[in-house]
């Protein structure tokens, strides 16, 4: 504000221009929020406001929960609909970040009396926030590469698929939050790391709580940023920046962590977390070294060195074998089987069917990287070695962040989306200096064939000197960060000005880049193009891929849009029709939705925490008519959800996930055996198929007089005809099918009258009986 | 049950003293006519009656057994006034009225007369009565390849404090699939009708209770509870937004739902339920919704006309005996075609009660007419009794709420859908007070991150 108000001579027209940029950068990124919010209203627009797909209708009912009873009775929830009869306790299971958040959102606007419903705060919860997510992602460029590359990361990230795909208005999910979360821990991390400001520090470790409050991949944030440290302190690059980073986090950090009901003391036991807990260790003895190394002499410091390397590695040692042993003590290390399955891509499909079953636990294929994150799969290796040129600690993090996450992304399809944010950065910080590069040698050009009649060497460099010092701003900001300590708002403004001595230092390297004329429009052409394709890409993924609420299908046919609004008829049966607290079984998928559109108890849900509880579900889908009768009736089970696909070809139904109900079913009841259900391993319902197939109860569920439709039972998925056609159900009965056979219900049928049909058999067999016997004893009397 | 082929004439009570305006009037003629073909069951009644007395009388009753008289959703009345050619019909006065010995707590409405009947002099009334809830199921449950049957429970003969000199009463079924029905001599069948009568002379107060049993396959669609909210806006339109607990209120559906058979044979399996609705909305209707709870429902279809704009829909499944749905509906109409200001400069708006289902009863219907903020001096004009309250409502940016006229009634038949008037005062700055709010939040804002920018709070000057 100084340099605004005093200006030196000098200085005023860049001041100006300051001023001018600090605006147009603010527009910029307005605009960039606004492109964030509306690219993810496709779904709102082509559908309807509606909750999206499987989870996010739990967070919509714990948060129409929340804003009902309030924060208290909120943590003490015991959840009986669900998981029957054990329930659950949610306020102690959930990850609260994302329902306080739109909780918090639902209740300010209502003190305001602005009438939103919570439905409608829950739907754009995940648009808001990505658009936060965008500036944050601006800030944390900002921070490693200067403005320009921040506002090129801020606009990539806006309109990244694999974001969007998670993120679209009505998905309502911990990852929409979440991602803004991360990405803003990492920013506060590399501000602390630059400025050494213990304010920022301490807001580190508030972002980090709120990152652990909404989302499981906290994780991720408390491995990746010790090893950036450790990384640091191995290069050589230790300082009291990085010590003020580091060790607030931790020790704020774990302590708001352990706050979290979900997390409590996993935040200090669990192997996750022993990484941070080593490198704060590490980081202390390297503190200690480093001042030491300042008060001794070297001679006395190398034999100090000798001293404390031979007693320290014995400690070590003791240290080490007793962390071994300990972790070695509990079954799986210690590890949390996703967390496992993270580390050997094999371990879940080896030994949790529950987990290789969910399709967003599966390893990516090459299409999907396209699909998810198109053109920033070519612009990252130029991020990479951008952030080469100087490398700082700032840049360092971000290739680690980018290394990491690639590895991640290519174990579970899922944490793509931790890549989406690494790869616009990247992409951001390599656009931005390929269009300084060209920009400037262009300039450069021009600069020089109007000046070419003069010699003026000097002319043209401080002729290029203002118009540069932004770019040359980017390029050493690492070091000229560095020299900054305060953290007073003041400095913002007079970090240009500061620029400038170094700016002309580096002209003369500059002149090194210089391109031709026209190889440089091209280039840039061609990297305009680039990112058109980009967008046009990101829109169609927004508008095709994405949009779809998955709960309501829609077909496009030659006599207009057919909608299949099946599930929500169902639910909507379900809810009206049958006793409040009436138990419904169906496969875990649609726990979630029944709870919160049926409002009906549900035996198992989304939330896969009891694996024997779904495979008593499953073997009971698996089993013959009585013997499945005997689970549900066992389990107060009144109503049998079944979705089938067969008649309209909706692929995703449950006759096509019915291996995984026999694989987690035979996990835990060995009478299910997965060779049963196929003939000669292939997995077929046609006339081929197994008896046990065929007299199963899912088979029976879905095809009860399926062959009434059309008089042969051609399934359309399966696109075969169907093996068993004609049969009837002694134990169920058919009480709904929705419009489109999506989804059928079906009814236990009572016990029958045994005692009184007995004892009339009884009677009748030993009345018989015994005037049988009369007739042949009685002839003697 | 349909055995009960007694009759239960009775003649009670003939107090001459509490009477005596009874005993001054008689019916010479009485025609009644009793549609059944839908659930909402209208008769119409042509009574032609005489004073025999000496004094002129004002009014006279209608009376209704008790087990009619809850069900009763309306009783209007015409006086004929010329003759064939250039008939026309004078609107009479209706109201309930209590007497103090009425025979086995028989209900009463009093007709007022135009102008008083001379002795001697005879008039020609017509009565229009609707009964709700008045069709008895049975058998109670049926599967859904059956047809619903229902009782119809009445007398065969007008039920009056008046001597009725002769009498006649029709039935009209909806189809000619007749189980039963009481025989009271003479009475036959022919087609869809049943007649009772005629009738000679009968004293006060004779009844002679009927059975019909019949088939009766119209949607029994019945509104448990009905919210109608209606929002003005000054700044041009209205918003109703209407909540419907939707039941099927016939035989209660029994066993499976087979969608197979539902279909594939349409046209005997399920017959009774009911699947499409429609609903007459104003003219100029815009922004039509159609949700409920989870979401929207995509089955319908919105005609608009110039006199009335019509939604077919559906509900989300086909609704059997007692099979339920919740759904809103949601519109907007512009504002000029049904405000207006008063002569006295109040402003009243002119709308229809009432539920815009056809053939639908309402068992409870709430109005709510939201006022804009800052109105004052809320009356409501209807043509008949309701109940009446008043609420307030916070909405966007309010500050003092909105006054809410509610009004309420229970047995609701689409005869009741008729104009009402609310009359309030409003002053038009008011509308300017939410912008101007606005606009000053926007305004303390910009001044407020102007005035930090500009103060440096450093200790240390750098």
């Amino acid at each position: 504000m100084a340099t605004l108000e005093s200006p030196p001579p000098g200085t005023s027209s860049s001041a100006m221009r300051n001023a001018f940029g600090t605006v147009l950068s603010a527009l910029i990124l307005l605009l960039i929020g606004v492109l964030a919010f509306s690219i993810r209203l496709f779904s709102v627009i082509k559908y309807e406001s509606v909750i999206h797909e499987f989870d996010p209708y739990f967070n919509y009912r714990v948060t129409q929960f929340l804003s009902k009873n309030g924060i208290y009775e909120f943590w003490n929830w015991f959840d009986d609909r669900t998981w029957y009869p054990l329930g659950r306790v949610i306020g102690g299971t959930v990850y609260p970040g994302l329902t306080l958040t739109a909780g918090t959102i639902w209740w300010a606007l209502n003190a305001i009396n602005i009438p939103l419903s919570v439905e409608t705060v829950c739907v754009f919860t995940a648009p808001v926030f990505s658009a936060f997510a965008s500036w944050a992602t601006y800030l944390l460029t900002k921070e490693v590469k200067g403005s320009g590359a921040g506002l090129a990361a801020a606009a990539l990230l806006a309109m990244v698929p694999s974001y969007i795909s998670r993120s679209v208005a009505g998905s309502y999910d911990n990852e929409a939050v979440a991602i803004f979360a991360l990405i803003f821990t990492f920013y506060l991390y590399i501000k602390t790391l630059n400025t050494g400001s213990l304010f920022y520090a301490t807001l580190n470790a508030i972002a980090y709580f709120y990152m652990v409050c909404s989302w499981g991949g906290y994780t991720f944030i408390i491995n990746l940023i010790p090893m950036h440290v450790l990384l640091c302190i191995v290069t050589g690059r230790y300082s009291p920046r990085l010590y003020i980073a580091y060790a607030p986090l931790v020790v704020l950090g774990t302590l708001l962590a352990a706050l979290v009901p979900v997390v409590g003391f996993n935040a200090v036991l669990t192997s996750e977390h022993f990484a941070s807990f080593l490198v704060f260790i590490i980081i202390h003895v390297v503190a200690l070294v480093y001042y030491i190394k300042g008060i001794l002499s070297p001679k006395m410091f190398k034999v100090a060195v000798t001293l404390v390397v031979s007693i320290g590695l014995v400690v070590c040692l003791i240290v080490v074998a007793v962390l071994v042993a300990l972790v070695a003590s509990s079954p799986t290390g210690g590890w949390s089987g996703r967390s496992l399955s993270l580390l050997d891509p094999t371990y879940a499909s080896k030994y949790i069917p529950i987990i290789a079953s969910v399709s967003e636990h599966q390893p990516p294929t090459w299409p999907s990287y396209f699909m998810d994150i198109n053109v920033l799969a070519f612009l990252v290796p130029a991020g990479i070695i951008a952030c080469f040129s100087p490398l700082s600690d700032a840049s360092s993090f971000v290739v680690l962040y980018i290394v990491m996450s690639v590895y991640f992304s290519g174990v579970m399809v899922r944490l793509m989306l931790v890549l989406a944010p690494a790869a616009c950065i990247m992409s951001g910080i390599a656009l931005s200096q390929a269009f300084d590069v060209f920009t400037a040698s262009i300039k450069y050009q021009l600069g020089r064939s109007a000046n070419s009649k003069d010699d003026a060497e000097d002319n043209t460099s401080t002729n290029n000197a203002p118009k540069d010092d932004s770019s040359s701003g980017k390029t050493d900001k690492g070091e000229e960060v560095a020299k900054e300590r305060s953290s007073k708002k003041g400095k913002k403004k007079e970090r240009e000005p500061a620029d400038k001595p170094s700016v002309k230092s580096k002209i003369a390297k500059k002149r090194a880049l210089v391109l031709p004329l026209e190889a440089s429009i091209v280039a840039l052409l061609l990297l305009i193009m680039l990112g058109a394709f980009y967008v046009i890409h990101c829109v169609w993924a927004a508008a095709e891929a994405y949009s779809a609420p998955s709960i309501v299908l829609t077909s496009q046919s030659r006599d207009g849009l057919h909608v299949f609004d099946d599930f929500r008829e169902s639910y909507a049966w379900l809810s009206h029709n049958t006793d409040v607290d009436d138990k419904v079984a169906s496969w875990w998928d649609y726990g979630y939705q029944t709870t919160a559109m049926a409002n009906r108890t549900v035996i198992v849900d989304n939330n896969t925490w009891n694996n024997t509880h779904i495979a008593t579900v499953g073997t009971a889908m698996s089993s013959p008519e009585k013997a499945a009768w005997e689970i549900f009736n066992s389990l107060d089970v009144k109503y049998v959800l079944v979705v089938f696909g067969g008649l309209i070809g909706y692929p995703s139904d449950d006759i096509n996930k019915f291996l995984w109900m026999v694989r987690i079913g035979g996990g835990v009841f060995p009478h299910i055996k997965e060779a049963d259900y196929l003939r000669d391993g292939n997995y077929r319902i046609d006339s081929e198929a197994t008896p046990t197939m065929l007299n199963c109860l899912m088979y029976k569920l879905s095809y009860y007089r399926f062959v009434e439709t059309d008089g042969k039972g051609y399934d359309r998925v399966r696109r075969t005809e169907i093996g068993k056609k004609n049969f009837k159900l002694t134990h169920f009965e058919e009480v709904f099918t929705s419009h489109h056979w999506m989804v059928r219900i079906y009814k236990l049928k009572p016990q029958k009258n045994r005692i009184r049909g007995r004892a009339k058999k009884l009677k009748l067999k030993t009345s018989s009986g015994l005037d049988s016997k009369a007739a042949k004893k009685n002839p003697w009397i | 049950m349909a055995a009960r082929n007694w009759i239960f004439a009775v003649a009670v009570f003939l107090s001459l003293s509490t009477f005596s305006s009874a005993q001054d009037l008689q019916i010479v003629n009485a025609e009644r006519r009793i549609d059944l073909s839908s659930h909402i069951v209208k008769a119409f009644l042509t009574l032609k009656v005489e004073n025999i007395g000496k004094d002129p009388a004002a009014d006279m009753l209608l009376a209704f057994p008790p087990t009619q008289i809850k069900n009763l959703a309306m009783v209007q009345a015409l006086a004929v006034m010329g003759k064939k050619k250039k008939k026309n019909y004078l609107p009479l006065d209706v109201k309930p009225s209590e007497q103090p010995d009425a025979p086995n707590d028989a209900g009463y409405f009093l007709v007022s007369f135009a102008t008083p009947l001379g002795p001697g002099e005879t008039v020609t009334l017509e009565v229009l009565y609707i009964l709700t809830h008045s069709l008895e199921p049975f058998p109670v449950e049926i599967t859904q390849s059956e047809s619903q049957l229902v009782y119809y429970r009445d007398s065969a003969v007008v039920l009056s404090p008046y001597r009725i000199k002769q009498q006649t009463t029709f039935f009209k079924t909806p189809s000619t699939r007749v189980e039963s029905f009481t025989s009271v001599e003479p009475a036959n069948r022919a087609g869809k009708e049943i007649k009772y009568g005629a009738y000679e002379d009968r004293v006060p107060y004779s009844y002679a209770p009927v059975i019909v049993h019949f088939e009766n396959n119209s949607p029994f669609a019945v509104v448990e509870e009905l919210v109608r909210e209606i929002e003005i806006s000054h700044w041009g339109s209205l918003q109703i937004t209407e909540n419907y607990r939707l039941t099927h209120g016939g035989a209660r559906h029994k066993g499976v739902f087979s969608r197979v058979e539902y279909q594939s044979r349409r046209s005997i399996s399920g017959s009774s339920s009911f699947n499409a609705l429609l609903a007459v909305l104003p003219p100029r209707v815009n922004s039509v919704y159609y949700r409920d709870d989870i979401g929207n429902i995509s089955t319908s279809h919105l005609r608009t006309g110039f006199k009335k704009s019509e939604l077919e829909f559906e509900p989300r499944y086909p609704l059997f005996g007692g099979w339920k749905a919740t759904f809103i509906i949601g519109y907007r109409v512009p504002l000029e075609d049904y405000l207006f200001e008063a002569p006295d400069g109040r402003r009243y708006l002119n709308f229809t009660f009432g539920c815009p289902l056809v053939e639908t009863i309402v068992n409870k219907l709430t109005l709510k007419v939201v006022l804009p903020e800052g109105s004052k001096d809320p009356s409501a004009v209807l043509p008949f009794a309701v109940n009446q309250d008043l609420q307030v409502k916070y909405s966007y940016l309010d500050i003092v709420g909105r006054t809410v006229v509610v009004l309420q009634k229970d047995n609701v038949v689409p005869t009741h859908n008729v104009p009402f008037q609310v009359y309030y005062t409003f002053k038009p700055i008011y509308m300017l007070a939410e912008p101007l709010m606005l606009v000053s939040a926007f305004f303390f804002v910009f001044v407020t991150s102007l005035a930090y920018v500009h103060i440096d709070l450093n200790i240390v000057k750098k």
